[in-house]
C-alpha cells in the first residue's frame, strides 16, 4: 500500500508544476509567493515575524493558498484529460489513488509553506536580528508546523472531495472558491455583529489562554482533516466515478 | 481448454438501457479475440465489466479464473487495458508515463528501466523518450499506451479499438506492432474494433455483438461457413438454354443466370462442384474457370446485423 501511494504522489509531483500555468508560470508563481511570504512581509512585520503567535495566522494562509491552487485539477483533471479511466484500470487500489493525491498535495503545500518559513527566517536575522539569532520560540515553532501541516491537510481534503464531484477542472476551481468563502464568513461576519456580541467574542478570547485555544482550533482542523478524508474514501468508487 | 475470459448471461443495464444483454462467449488463453460491433454495441461496457470496474447487472464472467464481481484486485494486477482513450499524461514524458505505471506495477527499478528501454525501442520511440507526449502525434501516443498496455507482462491485454482515429498509415503500423508484439509476448488479446480488415488481420476467433446481444462467434473460418452466401462463378462459353434448364432441375440449385459468358448458381446448400461443371460440360459447355464464392468478414458481419435487425423488426 505503502509503495502504491508513493507511486501516485511519484506521478502527482511530476505533474504539479504544469498545473494552471504551465512548468515556466508555475516556478515563477512559487518564487513570486516565496518573495511576498519568505521576504517582504517579515521586512515589514520585524522581530513579531518569529515572536507573535499572530505569525501563525499566515501559516495557516499559506498552505491554504497554495494546495488551492493546484488540487482542483486532482480528480477532475484526470476526468477532464481522459486519464482517470485507465488509472482506474490499473492495479492501484481506490485508496492508495485517493491517499496519494492527497499526500501529494499536502506535501507540496505543507514543504514550499515551511520553505517560506525558513526564508523568513533568514530574511528576519538579516534584517531585524541585530547580531542575535531570532528563532520561533518552542511553542510557536510547533503551532506553525502543526497549522502548516493540518491546514493543508484541510485544503487536500477539502479540494479532493470537490474535485471528485465535478466533471470539470474549472468547475471545481469554482466550487472550492465558495467554499473558501464559506471559510472567510466568520471574519467578514465580526464586523457587523452588534457591539455587545463583539465585546463578548473579545472577552471570551481574552480570557482564553492561548495556547489553549491554539490547541483547540488545531484539533477542530485535526477532525475536519479525518472527516474529509473519510469522506473522500466513502465518494472514491471505481464504478461511482465511471458512471459519473 | 484453458479459457482465459468466460461470461456466463453477462447483462448490465444503465437504468432503462441494457448495454450488454445476457453474453456468453469464451476466449482461448494465448489467442487473439476480436469483438466486433458497431458504435453503442456495448463494446467498451463489456471491457469495463471484464475489468471489474463495473458490476453486472446479472450473469457472471471470470477472467484468468478470477470472478470479476468479488476478485476484480486481482484481475487488474494481472491484466493491462488500452480503452477508449489513451490515457497518457500529456504533460509528462513518454519514459515519466512509463516509470509511473513501471511503478504502479511494482516491477523492480532495474528491470522497469529495461522493460521500458525494450519496449520503446521495439516501437521506434526510445529516441524521443524525453519528450513530453502532449507534443506527439496521435499514432505515437497510441504507440506508447501499446507499450504502457504491455509493460508489467500481463497475461491478458483489453485493447478498445486501438487504431480509431489514426490515419490508415499509422493505422497499418500500429498493427503490425500490435501483432508482433501480441506474438512475442504470447500474451492473449481482447479486441474491440469495427474494423473489420484489423480484425481480419488479428484475430483467430471474433464475436459479433449488436444492441450488447452476442450475433455470433467462433474462428473467422466456421463464421464465414456459417453465414456463406452459396454461390459458384462457372465463366466460360455456349452454355446452351438445355444445359441451364438442366441446372434450374438440380434440387440444390435456386437460381441460376447467364451474364456475359459469366454463370452464378445460388445454391441452397453447400455441394460439389465438379458434378455441374462435367454436366455443363456435357452439354456441350466450354469451362474456363470455376469460383467458389468466400464470404469476407465485412459480409459476414453486414449479413449478422442484417438479420438481426430484421429479426427486432418481425
Amino acid at each position: 500500500m505503502i509503495n502504491d501511494i508513493l507511486a501516485v504522489i511519484w506521478k502527482e509531483f511530476h505533474e504539479l508544476p504544469y498545473v494552471r500555468t504551465g512548468m515556466r508560470g508555475g516556478r515563477l508563481g512559487l518564487l513570486v509567493f516565496a518573495a511576498v511570504f519568505g521576504i517582504f512581509l517579515p521586512l515589514q512585520t520585524g522581530r513579531d515575524w518569529v515572536e507573535s503567535p499572530i505569525s501563525l495566522v499566515y501559516w495557516a494562509w499559506v498552505p491554504f493558498l497554495l494546495v488551492s491552487g493546484v488540487i482542483a485539477d486532482s480528480i477532475a483533471g484526470e476526468r477532464e484529460r481522459h486519464t482517470l479511466e485507465t488509472l482506474l484500470a490499473s492495479r492501484l487500489s481506490d485508496s492508495a489513488i485517493l491517499f496519494g493525491k492527497i499526500g501529494a498535495s499536502i506535501a507540496y503545500g505543507w514543504g514550499l509553506t515551511l520553505g517560506c518559513v525558513l526564508v523568513g527566517l533568514v530574511t528576519v536575522n538579516i534584517a531585524h536580528g541585530q547580531g542575535q539569532l531570532l528563532i520561533y520560540p518552542p511553542l510557536i515553532g510547533l503551532g506553525v508546523i502543526l497549522t502548516s501541516f493540518l491546514i493543508s491537510g484541510l485544503a487536500s481534503g477539502l479540494g479532493v472531495l470537490v474535485s471528485l464531484r465535478s466533471p470539470t477542472v474549472r468547475q471545481a476551481q469554482q466550487t472550492f472558491s465558495f467554499a473558501y468563502l464559506l471559510l472567510l464568513i466568520p471574519l467578514f461576519a465580526f464586523p457587523v455583529l452588534p457591539a455587545e456580541w463583539q465585546f463578548r467574542v473579545i472577552q471570551a478570547l481574552q480570557g482564553t489562554d492561548f495556547t489553549t485555544l491554539a490547541a483547540v482550533a488545531l484539533g477542530i482542523v485535526a477532525v475536519l482533516d479525518i472527516g474529509l478524508v473519510a469522506a473522500g474514501l466513502a465518494r472514491f468508487k471505481r464504478a461511482r466515478l465511471l458512471l459519473d | 481448454m484453458i479459457y482465459a475470459i468466460r461470461t456466463d448471461s453477462l447483462t448490465r443495464d444503465f437504468k432503462t438501457v441494457r448495454a450488454v444483454d445476457t453474453l456468453t462467449l469464451d476466449v482461448d488463453t494465448g489467442s487473439v479475440f476480436g469483438f466486433l460491433g458497431p458504435n453503442g454495441a456495448g463494446k467498451t461496457t463489456t471491457i469495463r465489466l471484464l475489468l471489474g470496474l463495473l458490476e453486472p447487472s446479472a450473469g457472471r464472467a471470470e477472467v484468468l479464473g478470477f470472478d470479476t464481481r468479488t476478485q476484480p484486485d486481482e484481475i487488474r494486477q494481472r491484466c493491462g487495458a488500452l480503452l477508449e482513450h489513451h490515457g497518457l499524461y500529456e504533460r509528462l514524458t513518454a519514459a515519466d508515463n512509463l516509470e509511473f505505471f513501471g511503478r504502479a506495477w511494482r516491477i523492480p527499478p532495474a528491470e522497469r528501466q529495461a522493460r521500458i528501454k525494450e519496449l520503446l525501442t521495439h516501437l521506434d520511440l526510445w529516441e524521443r523518450r524525453k519528450e513530453a507526449v502532449g507534443t506527439w502525434s496521435r499514432g505515437m501516443k497510441q504507440k506508447l499506451a501499446v507499450a504502457r498496455t504491455l509493460l508489467h507482462r500481463p497475461a491478458l491485454i483489453f485493447l478498445d479499438e486501438p487504431t480509431a482515429g489514426l490515419d490508415p498509415v499509422a493505422a497499418a503500423a500500429l498493427r503490425d506492432d500490435l501483432a508482433s508484439l501480441a506474438a512475442r509476448e504470447g500474451v492473449t488479446v481482447f479486441l474491440t474494433t469495427h474494423n473489420l480488415a484489423e480484425a481480419e488481420k488479428l484475430c483467430q476467433r471474433v464475436g459479433v455483438i449488436r444492441q450488447g446481444k452476442l450475433l455470433a462467434q467462433g474462428t473467422l473460418e466456421s463464421l464465414r461457413t456459417q453465414n456463406e452466401t452459396l454461390r459458384v462463378e462457372i465463366i466460360g462459353r455456349n452454355f446452351s438454354e438445355q444445359a441451364l434448364s438442366l441446372l434450374r432441375q438440380r434440387p440444390e440449385i435456386a437460381d441460376v443466370s447467364l451474364n456475359n459468358g459469366a454463370l452464378t448458381l445460388t445454391l441452397r446448400q453447400p455441394v460439389e462442384t465438379a458434378p455441374l461443371v462435367s454436366l455443363l460440360v456435357g452439354a456441350g459447355g466450354e469451362v474456363e474457370e470455376v469460383h467458389k464464392s468466400k464470404a469476407s468478414l465485412e459480409d459476414v458481419f453486414l449479413s449478422l446485423m442484417k438479420e438481426d435487425a430484421e429479426a427486432e423488426n418481425d
